[in-house]
């Protein structure tokens, strides 16, 4: 075998051991790399009962309520299958609104309300002008009044 | 020591290959480096234009979105940069050959300057969007790991007196570090992030069109200008390495002349 023939296969067969290595060790903390759970996963008692965590998920429609003091929020936070209601004191992001990406830190209380620290709004990958979201919308709103016209027509 | 024009002359002479000789690659890269240069200014004044004045604003995020021209090219070249570094380790490792460690030594500079600029502008960009400066979510902490890796690489090959063992220990890091790309770019599919996925991908994009145009032409300018700066790197570096040999005093000789 010439020099250098053996230095690749050396070099091909550490680095295969070390990759393996690596997926080993990030499947075995997978648990630990999640940044935040989903409210399925509070609702099912996956969550961590005792310290802190973060709940990911979209902001409920019509669930924002502003109680009287005016700093206090209570929104509930929503993966479509289950809903977790929360309850803030303090500034929101400019992202933050109704039916949009959030994320919550804080701890869940014995009633089941989630009493956040801090609420970060989460955006997608979607990048497009206003009057194309505009669009959008309209057409979801004529398919919509379409539908409901149809139900009625039966 | 093997003679590197008596391997040359086995092999065609037009060969492509010539140009592993540092000799060979230290007029190329002088040839190159300045439309390198130039591609690259040309395609950030247009970049930026269309980036600033052409693409529209964002129906969720308002004009902050903008970053996006300067973050995205930022970290795709941080990532990619550290790939090519990592191939040209491996190459050295292999065959033993000058130039892919001088290539490795270029590269990691300018790797380091990207990654360091899309950490910063990801931060000015999560405050008024996320909230935040900073998480410590996967994507964020496994870019940050980058930074590292590369200030690591510098400083360990830097440390190191004796050139080869510097070389091959830069290398090891190089290698061995190289997993962590595509632990970045998959961070946002394999776990719970803040940072969202990725806009553009081999399959797609979810952006509109200018604004992904926009995007792709500052990509192309950073490609440019990492190029053009990696050539002027090799350049000195191959001088210092080589300073012992005939050529480099013949040519340091006909530069000092000139001016």
């Amino acid at each position: 075998m010439k020099p250098r023939t053996k230095r690749l296969a050396l070099l091909g067969g550490a680095a295969a051991l070390f990759v393996g290595a690596i997926a080993l060790v990030l499947t075995a903390f997978q648990q630990n790399l999640v940044f935040f759970h989903t409210p399925t996963d509070v609702a099912e008692g996956r969550a961590p009962a005792e310290r802190a965590f973060r709940i990911g998920g979209l902001v409920e429609e019509g669930s924002i309520v502003r109680e009287a003091d005016g700093v206090t929020v209570r929104f509930a936070i929503t993966d479509t299958a289950q809903a977790i209601p929360v309850t803030y004191r303090g500034s929101l992001p400019d992202l933050f609104q109704e039916g949009k990406g959030a994320v919550v830190q804080g701890k869940l209380g014995p009633d089941g309300l989630f009493q956040a620290s801090e609420v970060l709004a989460k955006h997608d990958e979607n990048y497009m002008p206003v009057e194309a979201q505009y669009a959008i919308d309209k057409a979801q709103a004529q398919a919509q009044a379409q539908a409901a016209a149809d139900t009625v027509q039966k | 020591m093997m003679n590197t024009s008596s391997l040359s002359q086995k092999r065609t002479p037009k060969s492509i290959l010539r140009f592993a000789a540092p000799q060979m690659f230290y007029p190329l890269a002088g040839t190159l480096a300045p439309w390198c240069a130039g591609i690259a200014a040309v395609l950030t004044v247009i970049g930026l234009y269309i980036g600033f004045f052409v693409a529209p604003t964002d129906f969720q995020q308002g004009e902050v979105y903008r970053v996006i021209f300067i973050h995205v090219p930022a970290a795709w070249m941080s990532m990619l940069i550290y790939l090519a570094m990592a191939f040209w380790a491996a190459v050295g490792l292999v065959l033993n050959t000058r130039m892919s460690f001088i290539m490795t030594q270029a590269l990691a500079p300018t790797g380091a300057m990207f990654c360091f600029l899309a950490l910063w502008t990801g931060a000015l960009w999560g405050k008024p969007t996320w909230g935040t400066y900073w998480v410590w979510d996967a994507r964020l902490t496994s870019q940050l790991l980058l930074l590292f890796l590369y200030l690591g690489f510098m400083a360990l090959t830097q440390a190191i007196e004796d050139q080869r063992r510097a070389d091959r220990a830069g290398a090891i890091i190089a290698l061995v570090g190289a997993v962590n790309v595509p632990i970045i770019y998959f961070s946002v599919q394999w776990w719970n992030t803040l940072h969202q996925g990725a806009s553009v991908t081999p399959t797609g994009s979810s952006m509109a069109s200018t604004m992904l145009a926009g995007m792709l032409v500052m990509a192309i300018a950073s490609w440019a200008y990492t190029f053009a700066v990696v050539f002027w790197r090799v350049r000195s570096l191959i001088l210092e390495r080589e300073r012992h040999t005939d050529w480099v005093g013949a040519e340091i000789d006909a530069q000092e002349g000139r001016s």
